[in-house]
């Protein structure tokens, strides 16, 4: 699905190289987690992949179904199937969180060559999605984030993910700011998701979050590579042990 | 203090001009009257202050600047599909054949401009008077060439709850054209009426509308300037307000290459509310100028000024907004924003936001902004799947939708956003 070899990557405007070289691959039907410390490149990785400017890849490559997506324009890689979940969901005064999203869905599709979804089927598809996330009618018609409170904003993201189908998914810290209920809700969302069709690279400082998604494989970032990769245990060993000890043992 | 010599040339060459209208008596007075006022005012200046952002010259010289006619095409009229009495104007001369009957239920509409219109007791007390109370603090010289040299205007009073709007049509065929309206509108206690206004005029057009809202009354104003690029234009909404009346205004202005829209609100009976608002569109040579000036003098009264200004290619906006709050207007609600979206470096946008308050028990809050596109919500829409062409257009709608939302009636707020729409796509091809 997604298959991420040899990314450096540095910021545009000094010469700092944040990421050092990631391998990853995200195969189909798989829970991939990043975990690591503050500043080790995790957030870079979702931006980067998703689009965002201000970093130059310098060597390497993004490939997802084989296409490469660092070559194409965000609003493309989205079309092919990418989707980043943002860590801070941006406010967007004046654009009604309905309007976004059913823009969004036929901007895609349209991209796809696909037919323009009609109002009533959107409006009973999104309905739908919004009643298991417990997103109401009024969050539905204010404007995109504003006002919402951290958990509604995630609860926004996962709500923009079930209405997108995207085939990968990338959630950036989606856990942070929610309390537990929020993160259950949330997390029911994601699983609700998962499906033979479709990879996530869950990202999170955390082991919390993973006892709701369960990942299939865990890696640790560290200083802009994956230092270590292995099974759901490796998230336990990092809550007990915090990052100091792993980061040691593989140093 | 006697009036600097190029002032007084300036304005006797623009009166040279002009052809002082035979008009029915009762406005004789007012039109004498105003002639006085003006060759002591003079007309402005590069030099004066109210006029620091906006040169004034080419609406001042003897004759309009020459303005190309746009053709619109087969592209349906604004506001063509609301319901309405409609008075339309050809380069400012009344044109009765395109104009409906002027009858309507709890309305009277005359027309300045008509030999026969009987004295109207209650327009002789407006023609000129809110004019001439809206000099002070600030003249608005231009204004009282307006009331001295207006060949027409529609004169309106409305008894009742008007069933439809009336719609004033100002279609400009003559790329030489100078015109000038004075209109005057007394809504009577009780009544209600909404003046929809379109269209260039002329190349160069000076309208001035004088609305007296009575207790209780309610009066409503929604226009859009036309899509002539090169027409200019200045016009005046002199308000004064009752008890517990309601002036709400909205102004479209894509294209012109000059429109200073100035409003004088007056607030004179307690709980009144006026909200005054628009969203101008520039692109390259186009200068917009709003200038308002809202006096409270009265008990819990609610102002709003809400402008929004796209700018491009070099356009310019300029805001000149103040809330006067008098000593006795206590527990007056005062708001102001103005803000202009700039999409790109050579786009400027100029604005003095000014609150004088006298009473102590007040709120009163303004703001001003001018930035670009957020990078960051449009890559959010990117990342949605939404083009970037059409995530700006949505966030340039976004910017203009605070100041459309002061529209209160949805067919014709519709009708607006689809210009907007239309302006933004044009811009794509």
């Amino acid at each position: 699905m997604l298959e991420i070899k040899n990314l450096h990557v540095s910021l545009e405007e000094e010469e700092k190289e944040i990421l050092k070289g990631v391998d990853l691959t995200v195969e189909a039907g798989t829970v991939h987690a990043i975990m690591g410390p503050n500043g080790s490149g995790k957030s870079t990785l979702s931006y980067v992949l998703s689009g965002r400017g201000g970093y130059e890849v310098t060597e390497g490559t993004a490939t997802l179904e084989g296409e490469d997506v660092l070559e194409m324009e965000p609003e493309e890689r989205a079309a092919a199937g990418l989707f980043l979940a943002f860590q801070y969901p941006v406010e967007i005064p004046g654009v009604g969180n309905m309007t976004f999203l059913r823009t969004a869905l036929n901007a895609q599709r349209k991209a796809r060559g696909e037919e323009e979804i009609s109002a009533a089927d959107f409006l009973k598809l999104i309905r739908e999605k919004a009643k298991a996330l417990k997103i109401d009618a009024d969050m539905l018609k204010r404007p995109v984030n504003v006002g919402f409170s951290g958990g509604e904003k995630k609860r926004n993201e996962i709500l923009q993910m079930a209405m997108l189908e995207p085939r990968m998914c990338i959630l950036d810290e989606t856990d942070s700011g929610l309390d537990v209920d929020a993160m259950k809700l949330v997390s029911e969302g994601v699983n609700a998701l998962r499906d033979a069709g479709r990879g996530f690279l869950v990202i999170t400082h955390y082991q919390r979050l993973l006892d709701h998604i369960k990942p299939d494989v865990v890696h640790i970032m560290a200083d802009g590579r994956i230092v270590k990769t292995g099974g759901p245990e490796l998230a336990l060993e990092v809550e007990h042990n915090g990052y100091a000890g792993i980061l040691a043992e593989v140093a | 203090m006697a009036l600097a010599k190029v002032k007084m040339d300036a304005t006797e060459a623009r009166l040279a001009s002009v052809a002082l209208p035979q008009s029915p008596a009762w406005a004789q007075k007012a039109r004498e009257d105003a002639l006085g006022r003006l060759r002591a005012a003079g007309l402005p200046g590069r030099r004066d202050e109210y006029w620091k952002f906006t040169n004034p010259t080419d609406l001042i010289s003897p004759e309009a600047p020459e303005a190309a006619v746009f053709n619109a095409g087969d592209e349906s009229p604004v506001f063509g599909d609301i319901d309405r009495l409609r008075i339309v104007f050809v380069d400012g001369v009344f044109d009765p054949d395109a104009s409906d009957d002027l009858e309507m239920a709890g309305v009277e509409i005359d027309r300045l401009g008509d030999p026969a219109a009987p004295d109207l007791h209650w327009a002789r007390d407006l023609y000129g008077v809110l004019e001439a109370r809206g000099q002070t603090p600030v003249a608005r010289p231009l204004a009282t060439l307006n009331t001295a040299a207006a060949a027409d205007g529609v004169l309106i009073r409305v008894t009742g709850k008007a069933p439809r709007p009336i719609s004033l049509s100002y279609l400009h065929s003559d790329p030489a054209s100078d015109a000038t309206l004075h209109h005057v509108v007394r809504v009577e206690a009780g009544g209600e009426l909404t003046i929809l206004e379109n269209g260039p005029a002329a190349a160069r057009f000076n309208k001035c509308m004088e609305i007296d809202i009575a207790d209780g009354a309610a009066f409503h104003h929604v226009r859009a300037q036309g899509r002539d690029h090169e027409r200019r234009a200045v016009t005046h909404m002199f308000v004064r307000l009752g008890t517990e009346s309601t002036y709400k205004s909205f102004t479209l202005t894509a294209n012109g290459v000059m429109t200073r829209n100035e409003q004088v609100v007056e607030l004179t009976g307690d709980n009144a509310i006026a909200h005054v608002a628009g969203a101008a569109l520039g692109d390259g040579d186009f200068h917009h100028d709003d200038t308002v000036f809202v006096t409270h003098d009265a008990i819990n009264c609610e102002s709003r000024q809400v402008f929004k200004k796209v700018l491009r290619n070099g356009a310019t906006g300029v805001f000149q907004g103040k809330i006067l709050v008098k000593p006795d207007a206590q527990k007056t609600d005062g708001y102001q924003i103005s803000q202009a979206l700039l999409l790109d470096g050579d786009s400027q946008f100029l604005a003095k936001p000014e609150l004088e308050i006298y009473a102590d028990d007040v709120a009163c809050s303004h703001g001003s902004t001018s930035g670009a596109i957020d990078e960051t919500a449009l890559f959010y829409l990117r990342s949605r799947g939404v083009p970037t062409k059409d995530a700006q257009d949505l966030l340039v709608l976004a910017f203009l939708t605070e100041a459309i939302e002061e529209i209160e009636d949805e067919a014709i707020g519709d009708d607006i956003r689809s210009r907007l729409e239309g302006w933004l796509a044009r811009r794509r091809s």
